[in-house]
């Protein structure tokens, strides 16, 4: 199979076996979770559930100053290696083309250039999280092989677009059909790990948001 | 009935796995910033004590039980798997190295209440025979003479035997219809009996109707700390039963953090229906009196005082603002802790901690946190609105030998009472 | 007139020796060749005798001869074509039938080992070869005979580079490409739905200057006029690294030459010379015209998604299948969910009531 075989393969049939596992399995876990449902809470509310909920949804986004003073790098590099993934994710041209496709909307990108420089800052992010990961004796101690999975596929779709959108280490359509096949296998992988944070941080910061608003505490 | 065994932990644990906490294991990260938020981490510096590897076990049935994938693991053998070594291992985690204080669940970025799923798990390790000597001792205490402490009626009874000798107040015994019934907790009447008689002076002032209901005068519930519903529910029965047959429309929860949390949020979902009363904690009661000019103040603490918030009944009370109010009110000289209010450190002897005694050593620890913080403020005095946590301060700052008094919001406030200051002149 | 040099039979049609050094500094410079080769280009191509060149036509379209052919007349480039003695092209010849079969064996006979086959269209395997014939013979047969005595095989085109068209999705005909049936003879592959005329003169000046093939690639494609691709070479290129894109044909960023990849360019994933060569004289090529690269010179371009799908967007309905996928996941997220509402029934179902009396072992 060579370079243009397998980029046929990773636009086709590769990606919609892909896709179809992302959300059959990410439908999968989403109601596993609902299915152990949930009491409904008895004691006298004091303030708005559900306004608590979304006030912790967004507000969750932001660190505690006490938490923050102790890790700055870590927190910084956590937001670092989020938005990174993001803009290049969504701000990218030929990304943008590919949510067009379904989606039925665009939006404008980002210039290429500037993408590829936050893809480089991305990188170098996700290596500091692997060190920290590594260094931290916390992080450290609650890793398991999971996390490492879910590392490494996070970094091979941003690591594989780079090289292929600089043209380096391989031909240009063996470097992108090794990038889809990257995103392949994320997509196979998220709903069988920690990625699945994706969706359950807004169910879990909307489930604590939600007792809290009730109980008028802040959260 | 049945023996403790691991089988039966592993079913309550199961039956305590509701969506929130399947959520909070699926969204779990493992960035670690949890641990930075525990004292019980940050003072000793033992990674064992991240807040989300204490529900390790939880985790582990809850993938096992409860997702796809963990099944298929368990059908391999690849499972990790929970047993009598796993219970005995966690027991001190689970207990000793957690005061359910709530830190972890305000830091984590995905929004995982991980306290909450501590106290849930206590659940199972309880069923599996792995509750601490400690808490069952206090657990029996309470639900077979009435308090932990072994407190009994006529302790109170000599009590307000001994107010009415001494100032002239009353403490009502079961006065049906009146607004408000009072609560307390084991180590009012034991240790700090200042509390019984401010709130028979500000009552007075307010001019409301209170009672003491002999069959429910105490508040605290150890089925929480140990973490059994149908204790908790047994305690908090005779709490409402009283509460009902009083004919009271308000109860009020005492200077006691895990009692606030008892009565005021867990109280109605283990009884299975809503109060047809409220719940209110002193502090909430006594900010309104002053809201509403029931009472009124005179003259102020000119010491240097901080305010030590009771986690249970500030961050997960919400009963943030009212202290700061009051003491604003009747203090000079009020100073903020570090990270105080709805982020303060625990004292480290909450949530069962301080009836454990196998936990005083890793106690004392976590109490370093307390004592750098009070070091740095270097104030006179330090109020708080806890009896659990100002015994936990006493005797900390006892073993650390710094000196400083540790008075109750409610008392000070009652020493500044305009009437009281009178009747004293 | 069959012994004149290339270089007489230049001057002979009125090519000045300026001319002709101006062709062969381009050939040089084609071929990426420092310059101080050029001297040598022309004095090669000067003494150059005329080889025997058998062309064979299978499954096409004869657009490559199109191509080849109509190359802008007269050139130079063209000149080499006159000068070539193609002893067999069925379209072009004036002889038929068997005279022109006779043709073809007699110059393989005559120069046997030494002619050159050009082919284009790909070669059908299916029922016995049955799908194309010439003369009696599949071309399967023909390519096989001819193949022997060659020495060296120039695929013209992507069908005889690739397979093609006839090879697209579901090959009916089984077509298969040149290389993948003659595997013992030197074969340089000249891929383009038609290829560029220029590259096909080039190779073949090569040819006839250092007697060899040039160098190739993996895709035994001349280096030289494949070794980037269309997008690295685009002059709208900056369009692109600026995030400008055309999302209509009509719309201003078309009118205003943004980049074409979210209307389907295939350039990044194309290597050939168009955006450098040009085509019709150096005039215009595709994307000037304002139209996306197709990829035609690719591999298997014919099944690679749709010419206007950005090479991003997968070639499958990713709609289609997000809601196939989240059907199928509700049905098994439905199964997944009953199974945890029993555990879970279950265990709250037959939990034990605990009293002091059960939290001691002990006891």
């Amino acid at each position: 199979m060579d370079a243009n075989e397998l980029l046929i393969w990773a636009r086709g049939p590769g990606f919609d076996i892909a896709l179809t596992i992302f959300v059959v399995g990410m439908l999968l876990r989403l109601l596993e979770v609902l299915a152990l449902g949930k009491k409904p809470d008895l004691s006298a509310p004091r303030g708005s559930g559900p306004e608590g909920a979304v006030r912790t949804l967004i507000a969750r986004t932001l660190p505690r100053k006490t938490v923050f003073d102790k890790e700055p790098l870590r927190i910084i590099n956590g937001y670092v290696l989020h938005i990174g993934f993001f803009i290049v994710l969504f701000l990218y041209g030929p990304h943008i083309a590919f949510f067009e496709s379904f989606l039925g909307f665009g939006w404008p990108a980002l210039p290429s250039g500037i993408v590829d420089a936050i893809s480089a800052i991305t990188i170098l992010s996700l290596i500091a999280a692997l060190v920290f990961r590594m260094n931290n004796n916390v992080m450290r101690f609650l890793s398991t092989p999971g996390d490492y999975i879910a590392w490494a596929v996070t970094l091979l779709p941003v690591l594989t677009g780079y090289l292929a959108y600089n043209h380096l280490l391989l031909p240009y359509t063996l470097m992108l059909a090794l990038h889809l096949l990257s995103v392949e296998l994320l997509l196979v992988v998220a709903p069988f790990t920690k990625l699945t944070h994706m969706f359950s941080f807004a169910m879990a910061r909307w489930y604590q948001g939600y007792q809290a608003g009730r109980r008028g505490v802040e959260s | 009935m049945s023996a403790p065994s691991v089988e039966k932990g592993i079913q309550f644990i199961k039956g305590q796995i509701d969506a929130p906490v399947a959520s909070f294991f699926s969204a779990c990260v493992h960035c670690g910033l949890c641990a930075e938020a525990c004292l019980f981490f940050t003072e000793t510096g033992d990674p064992k004590y991240t807040p989300i590897n204490k529900v390790e076990p939880m985790r582990r049935i809850w993938e096992s039980e409860f997702t796809l994938f963990g099944k298929l693991k368990s059908m391999l053998g690849m499972g990790e798997k929970v047993d009598e070594a796993t219970f005995a291992e966690w027991e001190t985690l689970v207990y000793d190295g957690c005061t359910l204080c709530g830190r972890c669940s305000l830091v984590c970025p995905v929004g995982n209440d991980i306290s909450g799923m501590i106290r849930k798990v206590r659940e199972g390790f309880a069923a599996a025979g792995h509750a601490p000597e400690g808490l069952i001792g206090a657990s029996t205490r309470a639900v077979e003479i009435g308090s932990p402490m072994g407190v009994k009626l006529p302790a109170v009874k000599a009590q307000i035997k001994h107010l009415q000798q001494d100032t002239g107040l009353d403490a009502p015994l079961d006065v049906k219809g009146a607004e408000y019934m009072v609560l307390l907790s084991s180590m009012e009447i034991m240790n700090f009996p200042e509390y019984l008689e401010a709130i028979a002076r500000i009552m007075k002032q307010a001019g409301k109707t209170w009672t003491i209901a002999s069959k429910a005068f105490e508040a605290t519930n150890s089925g929480i700390q140990i973490g059994v519903s149908d204790i908790a529910k047994v305690l908090v029965s005779r709490i409402v039963d009283a509460a009902e047959e009083l004919g009271v429309k308000t109860v009020i929860s005492p200077e006691c953090g895990h009692a606030f949390t008892a009565i005021r949020w867990d109280g109605a979902n283990l009884i299975g229906r809503p109060y047809n009363f409220e719940v209110k904690h002193i502090l909430e009661v006594l900010d309104e009196f002053v809201e509403q000019g029931l009472i009124k103040t005179e003259g102020k603490e000119d010491a240097k005082v901080t305010y030590h918030d009771p986690c249970q009944i500030a961050r997960k009370g919400g009963v943030v603002k009212q202290p700061r109010n009051l003491l604003n009110k009747i203090a000079n000289n009020f100073v903020e802790m570090e990270d105080g209010g709805e982020m303060n450190w625990c004292c480290g002897g909450g949530g069962g901690v301080s009836a454990n005694e196998r936990a005083d050593e890793v106690k004392l620890t976590a109490f370093n946190k307390k004592k750098s913080q009070l070091q740095a403020l270097g104030v006179d005095t330090l109020v708080t609105a806890c009896a659990n946590c100002r015994l936990t301060l006493e005797e900390g700052l006892e073993e650390n030998e710094m000196d400083m008094p540790i008075v109750g919001l409610t008392e000070m406030l009652a020493e500044y009472l305009v009437e009281d200051k009178k009747e004293e002149a | 007139m069959n012994d004149l040099t290339l270089g007489e039979r230049l001057r002979q049609r009125g090519v000045s020796r300026r001319g002709f050094m101006k062709f062969c500094a381009a050939t040089a410079s084609m071929m990426a060749l420092p310059p101080m080769m050029i001297p040598k280009v022309a004095a090669a191509l000067e003494q150059a005798k005329k080889p025997s060149v058998i062309w064979l036509s299978f499954q096409e379209c004869t657009a490559c001869t199109e191509s080849l052919t109509r190359s802008h007349a007269p050139s130079i480039e063209g000149l080499i074509f006159d000068h070539i003695s193609l002893d067999y092209h069925h379209t072009l010849q004036a002889a038929a039938g068997h005279a022109a079969e006779h043709a073809r064996e007699e110059a393989m006979k005559e120069h046997w080992g030494k002619y050159l086959v050009v082919v284009d269209g790909s070669i059908p395997m299916g029922a016995n070869g049955a799908y194309s014939t010439v003369a009696g013979h599949s071309n399967v047969d023909t390519m096989h005979e001819v193949a022997e005595g060659a020495a060296a095989i120039i695929a013209v085109g992507t069908c005889a580079a690739y397979g093609g068209l006839p090879m697209a999705d579901p090959n009916p005909t089984d077509a298969v490409s040149v290389e993948d049936l003659v595997t013992d003879k030197p074969i340089v592959n000249v891929p383009g739905c038609p290829p560029i005329p220029t590259v096909m003169t080039g190779v073949l000046a090569h040819f006839l200057t250092f007697g060899r093939l040039p160098e190739l690639d993996h895709l035994k494609r001349p280096k030289v006029f494949y070794g980037q691709n269309i997008h690295d070479r685009c002059y709208r290129r900056p369009f692109y690294e600026r995030g400008e894109f055309a999302e209509t044909f009509d719309d201003e960023g078309a009118r205003k030459g943004w980049c074409l990849y979210k209307l389907g360019c295939k350039g990044p994933t194309t290597y050939n010379a168009c955006a450098t060569a040009k085509w019709n004289e150096g005039t215009s090529w595709p994307v000037e015209a304002g139209h996306g690269c197709i990829g035609c010179s690719e591999p298997r371009f014919w099944d690679a998604g749709g010419f206007y799908q950005a090479l991003s967007v997968p070639t499958s309905d990713v709609g289609s299948t997000i809601l196939t996928a989240g059907a199928a996941g509700l049905a098994v997220g439905a199964a997944a969910a009953v199974l945890n509402k029993k555990t879970k029934g279950a265990a709250v179902a037959n939990r034990e009531t605990i009293t002091i009396k059960d939290l001691s072992k002990e006891s």
